[in-house]
């Protein structure tokens, strides 16, 4: 059943194997500005606590820009603005008042390009930590061990942890990215288009690790790449010029998509 | 040989003739005034320049005090100016980013950049020397401090806004505060560009006399009271340059060479940095 209808269409709750899991981030009526350009159009969206969901459009369709609200990165430039109410845990993160401190602590962010900071692979870990958590040198080292396991990254840099993070090669410093974000233990964790700058190797890496760490954090991903959002996500989003188009199980958005745009898309018609 | 291209050859190689020239002019004047400062200098370096005080008329000695003074304020100059100017650029280039009152502030670092030197140390002298009734290292200090804040304000503002905005992003994204961010992320990516700004301002101010002229005025005598007048190399360079006694000219032109020397390693201490920055 493929429909020309222009709202956003969700998968039936029958077709949900997932229906029963609890929401963890509930997008509401989002609008969102670049001065005078608006980006996201009336948006929609309910992801899942503990499971994978991919954001796939178009460039330009607005899915880094829905990324980047749901940790208010985008407040960093007075000309953005983001209306309408985005509920974690039940709680409007764009509402007057709230604390993006605490907001970005419990929802992490790894960026398209690698950002290792100029400083060592152990500093570029252990400093946000340390900033949170007063913990003895050997617990410091503990956590720093921890991240770097879950980033797939520990064999390779252990014996380097005081060496510059700008020497590890872009997939690693990507790694160690991963590995800083999760350190400080968030809920949530967006990847923003997190392959695009890596080799095809790198890529793959990056994608088993997602596997990893699926059910031990939220994770919302980013990407424009079709292949990656079927691999690694349990439920897809698609946008068009700023609007949610279609959200339902991956499976369905690319086997039997219920709206023509997503089928067009899909298959390679634009894009 | 085709006319065009002919005339097209030798409008090349007037303006290549000229271009050389003109080049040749500048240097070669520049290469005189080093000649000069060298052959001049060099011959009144001794090992008694470093261990004697400045000699009264007529007698030998060296320009330990005046090496001392001028040490002593310019590191002081650096303890004033340093903080108070990576402060200002940093709240240019962070928190007033996007601010009227920023624009309006680099416009005002931008006229004190370029204030003649003499008129802020006219300035020092009416806070400071009048009120207090003597000259002092402090108020030379002052002065000197007034001089580097605007090349630090600049430097250090252009340099963190070359660190890339996903740089900034990726910090506040750990939930990091804005102090924290610019302190642990900010400051070591922009570095060398800050380190830069400081040693050009030392440069600068290593050699500047006017405003120590009323400021630290002078002093013949070992002192290391900063709350009196205190020997400073530019000034004794200016006396004893003026003065009609041979020993005097040549510690004059030894003064000369070491404040060369000193800003010409500075320059290379820059360059060193700056290229520590792309690599």
């Amino acid at each position: 059943m493929i429909t020309t209808d222009t709202r956003p269409h969700f998968g039936t709750d029958a077709a949900q194997g997932l229906a029963a899991a609890p929401i963890k981030i509930d997008v509401r009526h989002l609008d969102f500005h670049y001065g005078q350009t608006q980006a996201l159009h009336g948006v929609n969206l309910a992801i899942p606590a503990l499971a994978v969901t991919a954001i796939i459009g178009p460039s330009g369709c607005g899915k880094s820009t829905l990324l980047r609200t749901l940790n208010r990165i985008y407040a960093l430039y007075p000309e953005q603005r983001a209306e309408g109410e985005i509920l974690v845990d039940g709680h409007n993160i764009l509402a007057r008042g709230t604390d993006l401190a605490d907001l970005r602590r419990r929802v992490g962010m790894v960026f398209q390009k690698p950002t290792p900071f100029a400083s060592t692979i152990r500093a570029n870990i252990g400093f946000a930590l340390s900033f949170y958590e007063k913990l003895s040198k050997s617990e410091l080292a503990d956590r720093i061990e921890d991240a770097l396991r879950q980033a797939a990254l520990w064999d390779e840099v252990k014996d380097k942890l005081d060496q510059s993070a700008l020497s590890l090669s872009g997939g690693q410093q990507q790694r160690l990215c991963i590995a800083r974000t999760i350190a400080v233990r968030p809920e949530i964790v967006l990847f923003d288009e997190p392959t695009s700058a890596l080799d095809p190797i790198s890529t793959a890496r990056i994608e088993e690790l997602l596997q990893e760490l699926r059910g031990r954090y939220t994770i919302v991903i980013v990407t424009h790449n079709m292949q990656q959002a079927a691999r690694v996500s349990d439920k897809t989003a698609f946008f068009h010029l700023g609007e949610l188009v279609e959200f339902d199980e991956t499976s369905r958005i690319f086997t039997s998509p219920a709206v023509s745009r997503t089928q067009d898309y899909i298959t390679g018609r634009y894009g | 040989m085709n006319w065009t291209l002919f005339r097209r050859r030798l409008a090349d190689r007037i303006a290549l003739v000229c271009a050389a020239l003109a080049t040749a002019f500048g240097l070669f004047f520049l290469a005189w005034i080093l000649w000069t400062t060298f052959a001049n200098g060099a011959a009144a370096i001794s090992p008694r320049l470093f261990t004697e005080m400045t000699p009264p008329p007529g007698a030998d000695g060296g320009l330990l005090n005046a090496f001392y003074g001028s040490a002593v304020m310019i590191v002081l100059a650096i303890a004033i100016g340093t903080p108070i100017g990576l402060a200002a650029g940093t709240y240019l280039a962070e928190q007033g980013r996007h601010t009227r009152l920023a624009s309006a502030v680099r416009f005002v670092n931008d006229i004190l950049l370029s204030a003649p030197s003499i008129v802020l140390g006219l300035f020092i002298y009416e806070l400071v020397v009048v009120p207090s009734g003597h000259f002092s290292g402090y108020a030379g200090s002052l002065a000197l401090a007034l001089i580097l804040v605007p090349v630090v304000v600049r430097t250090s503002d252009e340099a963190l806004r070359l660190v890339p905005d996903r740089m900034r992003e990726a910090a506040f994204a750990l939930g990091l505060p804005r102090w924290k961010v610019s302190l642990q992320v900010l400051y070591k990516a922009a570095r060398s560009g800050v380190i830069t700004g400081v040693l050009l301002g030392v440069a600068r101010i290593s050699g500047e006399t006017a405003p120590l002229l009323f400021t630290a005025l002078n002093n013949q005598f070992w002192s290391a009271d900063m709350n009196a007048p205190l020997a400073n190399v530019p000034v004794v360079i200016f006396q004893y340059a003026m003065s009609p006694y041979d020993q005097w000219h040549a510690l004059a032109w030894a003064g000369a060479l070491i404040l060369t020397v000193f800003v010409l390693v500075l320059s290379l201490l820059v360059r060193l940095v700056a290229r520590g920055r792309h690599s």
